[in-house]
């Protein structure tokens, strides 16, 4: 396994925090800015659903370096209540909270590769990945 | 972290330059709804050049204090969407779709001053 940078989801401001460190990353990486801010806001959305649906969880970061690809790979991993029904949260408008609803089908299409495992009650692990062009 | 409200004349402006977390985002909200009902000004320019990001949450925020303001009888307009960010709100499904935007702070002002008739 490669390094991994992680942050702590407890703090609504944490929120930021990872943003910021993921646009870094993905700066450091060589992606331009309109990448950076796609993944800066896949990060964000990312990291709000663990503060609005889990008591704890983290996100982290891992650079994709391989002979042919490089790219940024963003896991969040909670260990909230899970969710029921994954192919209603990839519905466009579909929320809990008041909100738009854009959340995770917006992360799926701001980023090139995108997962969702999640078991009732043990939390929920979304991985996602942009590749530089 | 608060958001300045400035008063120019009939309006209020507004720059954000800061890295907008939800709480503050919120905190503007209601900042900016209390200084149109004491100052009765009628017309908002919301300036977005600085702003880097804006996610579901962000957006959902500006877009309805559009609304609520509209209720109030004042006009909002955001100015200065970046193109990164326009993107990322496509991607994500956010269309804002009866935002009033204008392209820069004087082309926001020139749309007010022709909504407004004044």
């Amino acid at each position: 396994m490669k390094p991994e940078t992680c942050v702590t989801i407890q703090r609504e401001w944490d929120i930021v925090g990872a943003r910021q460190l993921g646009r870094d990353i993905a700066k450091e990486i060589g992606f331009g800015t309109v990448d950076q801010a796609r993944i800066a806001t896949a990060i964000s959305e990312l990291a709000r659903n663990i503060y609005l649906y889990a008591d704890e969880g983290k996100v982290c970061f891992e650079k994709i370096n391989r002979i042919d690809q490089k790219g940024i790979c963003i896991i969040a991993i909670d260990t909230g209540p899970g969710i029921d029904d994954v192919s209603r949260v990839m519905e466009d408008g579909y929320s809990t909270s008041g909100g738009l609803g854009a959340g995770l089908p917006g992360v799926k299409r701001l980023m090139d590769e995108f997962d969702m495992k999640s078991d009732g009650g043990k939390g929920t692990n979304v991985k996602a990945i942009k590749y530089l062009r | 972290m608060r958001i300045p409200i400035l008063k120019l004349h009939n309006y209020l402006l507004i720059s954000i330059q800061t890295e907008l977390d939800d709480n503050t985002a919120i905190q503007f909200q209601e900042d900016l709804l209390n200084k149109i009902h004491k100052s009765g000004s009628s017309g908002v320019v919301i300036d977005l050049t600085s702003v880097e990001i804006i996610d579901s949450f962000i957006a959902k925020v500006l877009g309805d204090v559009v609304t609520m303001a509209d209720l109030m009888g004042a006009k909002v307009v955001l100015t200065g969407i970046q193109p990164a960010v326009a993107m990322t709100l496509i991607d994500l499904g956010i269309h804002l779709q009866n935002v009033p935007t204008a392209l820069d702070l004087e082309q926001g002002l020139n749309k007010l001053h022709q909504e407004l008739g004044e």
